[in-house]
């Protein structure tokens, strides 16, 4: 059927009515609405969903957060994992991964990154050797989120050291509940320890849980950080949920995401807290520095000028105009505004900016700023690599000649 | 409100084509030579054949009766283009000044003429004691009658009318006011001022005991003032996002095309990281300055800080333009007959006019209560 805003909200709002109850169990809640297709409503029919187009599922977020709704699980790598075997996997994956996927009785991480491979991804040196009916993986991941609580990891490995770098990957599910598997936290320069690194020591994966065929790794790797990159902007954020959530289905939803949000609580620091900015300016008296005023102002021109070029953006999109430079210009702006910012913070606090802390400026979270930061213009493609793809991509200029081209066993590595 | 409609990408499409056409960079060399500094066959035909005269003026005073937003995009194909013309000065600035203040007489009076072309007129308003607080001012019209100089006026060799910025000598609180004075007044001498940008004109107005008219009337003022300088500069502010974006084109183009060390220089990163990073500054600033002509278009509240953000994004942004074009050109940038240093000054004279950036950061703190509220 052709969906409209009108009759997905009809149908929708009739399903809550009839369903949607606070004290009803998490898991029960969830496998109701995987049932009924209103977990995922973009997926296919086949597969849990409604074939309901993209520009509607804003819709269906604004339902569930006017009654309060619980949706299903979809914090974390989770759904990248699900889109990826929705477009790679086949059907005897799809049926044992993606309900678990959002109940989330099942958690997942994303193994692509190592020690030797960090913007050049495609290096990877993570083993993967057929030996009978299992591949035997060997080597060394990193900067791998909830790795320390994952069930399975999507997991990119090298099978062919003979042929060009791109050629020789492939993907593969692998379960972390193995000998072979071991996961040591990763501790960060502000503190907090939101990342693991990943051994692998024989680690074994079945035959049929490696994704697509052997040398299609980096194909599938591509979409899942596509939708990685989709997923910043996900429109179920948006929607501000209303309700007094009490009720059973809260708390165990509150646990659920206790553990799973725990590695992200420093994210809105590593932005720069622009909101933070004018306020304290007011209050330390900064406002009324000259030097301070002017890097005040700048930031948040540059923030408001960001913030209506992502709106340009999507403006253009939604009218159908050809997709402008506008939209891969957000990373970079965000390391821009978040440099600013710990600048600016630095500038407002004076010495205060050394102290970390409770006693320190709003209860240490200037200092988590300030030891924050650094990472945004890494993480998710480092700056350079942005500057790269802009430049190639939407300025059409040339790229720098190769050096890792032939054999992957003959490229120069780490 | 963030996207362009398609009567407005096809407002763009024709401007551009016909600068394309009437506005050469050789013609353009050829005018910054003359005396008059501007095409006036070509201009003609923005009044005629594109019909752009009154952009933002009512139909009942022979304009086009869009918006801000319209002119805004005339002016960022024309500032791309480096179109030399009294555009900005007559259509833009005296016909702003007339619409914000005017009585319905004088906006009958003066603007079908000034849309169609057939009078010029330039706002005077820079004198000794504004030269970076533009408010400063301090000459004063006394008895319907002005005696000072003004410099830094727009196209004033050109110009069939002044309007004078100037306080009311006889009101207590000595008010900024605007006030009209005919060019071929006797006591009125203009001597050309040399600028680094020969592609905008700029002149030095001396007045004495000129006649003068109040424009306006006597006990209105509604903010007529800072309203001006705000639609100037988020004017400018268009006009300038053009120029910054001819820059980064004609510098992509030529690293595309520069060959050192074996390969193209557009594959090393010192230079693409830098065409990125300039793509970036120059988008920002562009919606920064759209943002401010839709806020002017809609008569948003929060125009004053937008039109400080918009001047003081496109002020940075052309100018990073304009030095790192220089340098993605190397030595040959460096050269006359290369022609990335017109747009380099042009950058220069658009940024110092109506406020430099420190001056609208300043300025934007100021007004922000009214930017947060929103």
């Amino acid at each position: 059927m052709e969906w409209t805003e009108a009759s997905v909200r009809n149908e929708l709002r009739s399903f809550l009515e009839a369903n949607w109850d606070p004290n009803s169990d998490l898991l029960d809640w969830r496998n109701k609405l995987i049932d009924a297709g209103w977990g995922m409503p973009s997926w296919p029919e086949r597969w849990y969903g409604r074939d309901m187009p993209q520009s509607l599922l804003s819709v269906v977020a604004e339902e569930f957060a006017s009654v309060g709704a619980v949706t299903v699980a979809r914090t974390g790598i989770r759904l990248l994992a699900a889109e990826t075997l929705l477009a790679h996997g086949n059907d005897a994956q799809r049926e044992r991964y993606l309900r678990k996927i959002l109940t989330g009785e099942e958690t997942w991480c994303q193994l692509f990154s190592e020690p030797g491979s960090g913007s050049d991804l495609a290096g990877s040196t993570t083993r993967a050797d057929l030996v009978g009916d299992h591949w035997i993986i060997n080597g060394q991941k990193v900067w791998t989120t909830s790795a320390h609580h994952a069930d399975f990891g999507l997991l990119l490995a090298r099978h062919d050291w003979d042929i060009p770098k791109h050629q020789g990957l492939s993907y593969f599910i692998l379960n972390f509940h193995q000998a072979g598997v071991e996961v040591h936290p990763l501790r960060q320069m502000n503190g907090h320890a939101s990342f693991n690194q990943v051994f692998f020591n024989d680690a074994k994966v079945p035959r049929n849980d490696q994704i697509g065929s052997s040398g299609d790794g980096w194909q599938i790797a591509m979409t899942t950080l596509m939708h990685e990159r989709r997923n910043a902007g996900n429109i179920f954020v948006e929607a501000r949920r209303r309700g007094d959530f009490e009720g059973l289905i809260y708390e165990q939803e509150a646990e659920e995401n206790k553990i799973l949000l725990e590695p992200y609580t420093w994210y809105p620091q590593r932005a720069g807290r622009v909101d933070l900015v004018l306020p304290r300016a007011s209050d330390t008296g900064a406002i009324n520095n000259p030097a301070a005023r002017q890097e005040i102002a700048k930031l948040m021109i540059m923030s408001r000028c960001a913030e209506w070029t992502a709106l340009r953006a999507r403006a253009a999109q939604q009218q159908g105009q050809p997709q402008g430079p506008e939209g891969s210009l957000g990373k970079l702006a965000g390391s821009n505004i978040a440099r600013q910012a710990a600048k600016v913070h630095t500038l407002i606090s004076g010495v205060d900016a050394m102290a970390c802390g409770n006693d320190s400026p709003e209860s240490g979270i200037i200092a988590e700023i300030l030891l924050s930061v650094p990472a945004i213009s890494i993480a998710g493609g480092t700056d350079e690599i942005q500057r790269n793809i802009i430049s190639e991509r939407v300025l059409g200029m040339q790229k720098e000649p190769r050096m890792d081209t032939g054999p992957f066993k003959d490229v120069r590595k780490n | 409100m963030f996207a362009f409609t398609d009567e407005q990408l096809q407002l763009r499409e024709s401007v551009r084509r016909y600068l394309i056409d009437h506005a050469t960079v050789s013609r353009t060399r050829e005018l910054m030579d003359e005396s008059a500094g501007f095409d006036r066959l070509s201009f003609q035909g923005l009044f005629n054949e594109l019909g752009i005269g009154g952009v933002h003026i009512p139909e009942e005073y022979g304009g086009a009766g869009l918006s801000y937003v319209e002119l805004s995009i005339v002016l960022e194909e024309m500032g791309r283009a480096l179109y030399p013309s009294p555009y900005l000065s007559s259509n833009v600035f005296a016909a702003n000044a007339l619409l914000l203040i005017g009585t319905s007489e004088q906006k009958a009076e003066w603007l079908p003429s000034i849309t169609s072309g057939e009078r010029l007129a330039t706002v005077a308003l820079y004198e000794e004691s504004n030269r970076s607080i533009v408010a400063n001012i301090e000459q004063s019209v006394t008895d319907q009658s002005f005696t000072g100089t003004k410099s830094f006026v727009l196209d004033a060799n050109v110009a069939d009318v002044f309007i004078v910025v100037a306080r009311d000598g006889f009101d207590p609180v000595n008010p900024l006011r605007f006030w009209l004075a005919h060019s071929n007044d006797s006591g009125i001498q203009t001597i050309a001022m040399e600028s680094i940008d020969s592609t905008r004109r700029i002149g030095r107005v001396s007045f004495e005991n000129v006649k003068v008219e109040r424009l306006g009337d006597r006990n209105q003022d509604h903010g007529g003032f800072g309203k001006f300088i705000d639609f100037a500069s988020v004017a400018l502010a268009n006009e300038m996002v053009g120029g910054a974006q001819w820059l980064l084109e004609s510098s992509v183009e030529y690293a595309n095309h520069r060959v050192q060390f074996g390969r193209s220089i557009s594959s090393m990163q010192a230079i693409k990281h830098k065409c990125a990073d300039l793509l970036l500054e120059i988008e920002l600033a562009k919606s920064g300055a759209y943002r401010a002509a839709q806020a002017i278009a809609a008569a948003d509240s929060a125009f004053p800080a937008y039109a400080s953000i918009a001047k003081a994004a496109a002020n940075d942004a052309y100018m990073q333009a304009a030095a790192d074009a220089i340098q993605i050109h190397g030595g040959i940038g460096f050269t006359w007959d290369n022609d990335t240093h017109l747009w380099f000054k042009r950058a220069k004279s658009s940024q110092v006019l109506f406020g430099t950036s420190e001056f609208h950061r300043d300025q934007l703190l100021d007004r922000i209560a009214v930017l947060e509220a929103d």
